[in-house]
């Protein structure tokens, strides 16, 4: 039993945790609270369903599909919205809003193109499969979820942490003009943190699609409320907090659910935020920042 | 007189949904004029359809108590929460209140016993009518428009400016803040208890994350500095999908389309970008 409610905590943490880590990397370097990330989720479901239905692609390659989609998608949004916002100035809550527009438009083309019904993976794209592991029964499909998910964050991690590209990241995030200053291509990196935002969001999205196996045109909503609730308990804009939060969140449901009930799933992950708040204000690992005058 | 009857029977309930979304358009503008960005306000909005809802249905009380009670229970508990949220700033502050929103919402899905849980509570009397809300929206306006001139008016511009440059001029920031938390909250508990004395019915999900974000996209497109600016918003936001309606099931994709356009075009809200074209046209 508990062996069970590990392994369930572990998938749905991992994606959530991946979910949460696009969410963040928009807040810490664009310094957006991107309200689509959800939306780009549904997209990432909608596009690997795609690449099974018509093309009978297998899985895999169905996840690089969504992961090419949201790229693209991330891309666009980068470049139609949140650069002209730049270039403009716009205050801190423009881009905000705009994503919500942007998110009612993806939802709406989605619906329009495949309607608002609940749909489904054909039962043989799935795994099948169970492996005995001490005394749970493990489902393949969560094993290649956890895989997946802590594969995609720890390459994150290891191209923040050590590749030139992270280190231009964490500068854009400290400061654009001062990293425009050291010879980083702003524009240019922008719309990279966009893309990769975007990609974590679709493959989390293609991930939840397997572990539930629904995907329908509003599914990127409840998401995103877990996804902003992960990102305040880990710390907005910190990498770490969002991975550490997001196995959190996925235990503290997994266990409610399995030891209080499920309906008070959402109590308790709200509950929780809210008192992460108001004792530690940052975030259990981030570090507010700090103004003086 | 007759188009009007045939106007009013259609219209009537999107006339007054305008003005409880401009109630609560201007219930974010006193938040968001003070450099606090709160997202509680469907959260308050709940509180005071819920607690009006249940005096008019089960005892005899009279409207106007009743909306005052709503008022004034969204009040209480911004009064509550708002020392020490208010710590808080920025961001952190819009994820509290979020998640202040979110614990209302569950925990009025789960006292079934009082609030009928996810169903809802059915059968609200229909007390209220056009003079009621048109009444509080324009009490509501004038008090602004009034203040935002004062004394009082320029400190909360202070603020949202610079907060230590103006603690340090001798002013109760502290204080400020928590009194435009509370109006903002008396407000939208208003909205919320008149709102729900026109639509028979109200339910939990109605004041969930979308209808916070819904409230904050009146706000900011609208433009925060001036009242005028909720009016336009609000306006905007409920009659766009009504003016829309032609477009079928791509409506919502219009919809959004616009808003991506204001922002994009006017990114300080419709009533910045109005002045700016009107200066334009007279030099």
């Amino acid at each position: 039993m508990l062996a069970q409610q590990i392994i369930n905590g572990l998938s749905l943490g991992g994606v959530y945790a991946l979910f949460a880590l696009g969410f963040t990397l928009v807040f810490g370097v664009l310094n957006v609270i991107n309200l689509a990330h959800g939306a780009i989720f549904m997209i990432g479901a909608y596009a690997a369903l795609y690449a099974v239905l018509v093309f009978h692609f297998s899985l895999l390659p169905a996840i690089f599909v969504a992961a090419l989609v949201t790229g693209v998608a991330g891309w666009i949004l980068d470049k139609l919205i949140f650069a002209p916002l730049r270039a403009r100035r716009a205050p801190h809550l423009a881009p905000m809003i705009a994503t919500i527009g942007v998110s009612i438009c993806l939802a709406s083309i989605i619906e329009g193109y495949f309607g608002s019904e609940n749909l489904r993976f054909p039962l043989d794209t799935l795994p099948s499969s169970t492996l005995s592991l001490a005394s749970a029964q493990v489902n393949w499909l969560d094993v290649n979820i956890i895989g997946l998910a802590l594969l995609l964050m720890g390459g994150m991690l290891w191209v923040i942490r050590h590749s030139s590209t992270g280190r231009a990241l964490r500068a854009l995030a400290e400061s654009p003009k001062a990293a425009a200053l050291l010879g980083v291509n702003v524009g240019e990196l922008f719309g990279a943190t966009s893309v990769i935002a975007s990609i974590l969001g679709g493959v989390s999205g293609v991930l939840i699609a397997l572990y539930t196996n629904s995907v329908f045109p509003h599914m990127g909503q409840p998401m995103l409320h877990k996804g902003i609730a992960v990102v305040i308990i880990g710390g907005m804009g910190d990498v770490r907090g969002a991975l550490i939060g997001g196995f959190f969140l996925g235990f503290a449901e997994v266990l409610t659910i399995a030891y209080i009930g499920s309906n008070m799933r959402d109590a308790v992950a709200f509950g929780l935020l809210f008192s992460v708040l108001l004792l530690r204000p940052a975030g259990l690992f981030g570090q507010a920042p700090q103004r003086r005058a | 007189m007759e188009w009007l009857d045939s106007f009013w029977s259609t219209y009537s309930t999107l006339v007054l949904s305008t003005g409880t979304n401009v109630l609560l358009a201007l219930s974010i503008y006193v938040t968001l004029a003070c450099g606090l960005l709160s997202v509680a306000n469907a959260g308050f909005m709940a509180i005071g359809a819920y607690s009006a809802v249940l005096l008019t249905l089960h005892t005899v009380t009279p409207l106007p108590l009743a909306l005052m009670v709503g008022a004034i229970a969204a009040a209480m508990v911004a009064l509550l929460i708002g020392v020490p949220t208010l710590r808080l700033s920025g961001v952190y502050l819009a994820m509290a209140t979020l998640a202040f929103g979110e614990v209302v919402r569950i925990l009025i899905l789960n006292a079934e016993d009082v609030t009928g849980g996810a169903l809802g509570l059915n059968g609200i009397p229909q007390l209220v009518g056009v003079f009621e809300v048109i009444t509080s929206v324009a009490v509501a306006l004038y008090v602004f428009l009034r203040l935002a001139h004062s004394r009082i008016g320029r400190t909360i511009t202070a603020i949202s400016q610079d907060e230590i440059a103006t603690e340090l001029m001798g002013l109760n920031v502290r204080a400020y803040k928590l009194v435009c938390f509370v109006i903002g909250a008396a407000l939208a508990g208003l909205a919320g208890a008149l709102n729900a004395h026109f639509t028979f019915f109200i339910s939990p999900n109605e004041y969930g994350f979308e209808r916070a974000v819904e409230i904050l996209a009146m706000g900011v497109i609208g433009g925060v500095s001036s009242p005028w600016g909720a009016v336009l918003g609000g306006t905007l936001i409920t009659a766009l999908p009504e003016l829309l309606r032609g477009m079928g099931r791509y409506r919502p994709l219009i919809n959004g389309v616009i808003l991506i356009m204001i922002i994009l075009y006017s990114p300080k809200g419709l009533w910045d970008g109005l002045q700016t074209l009107l200066r334009r046209v007279r030099p």
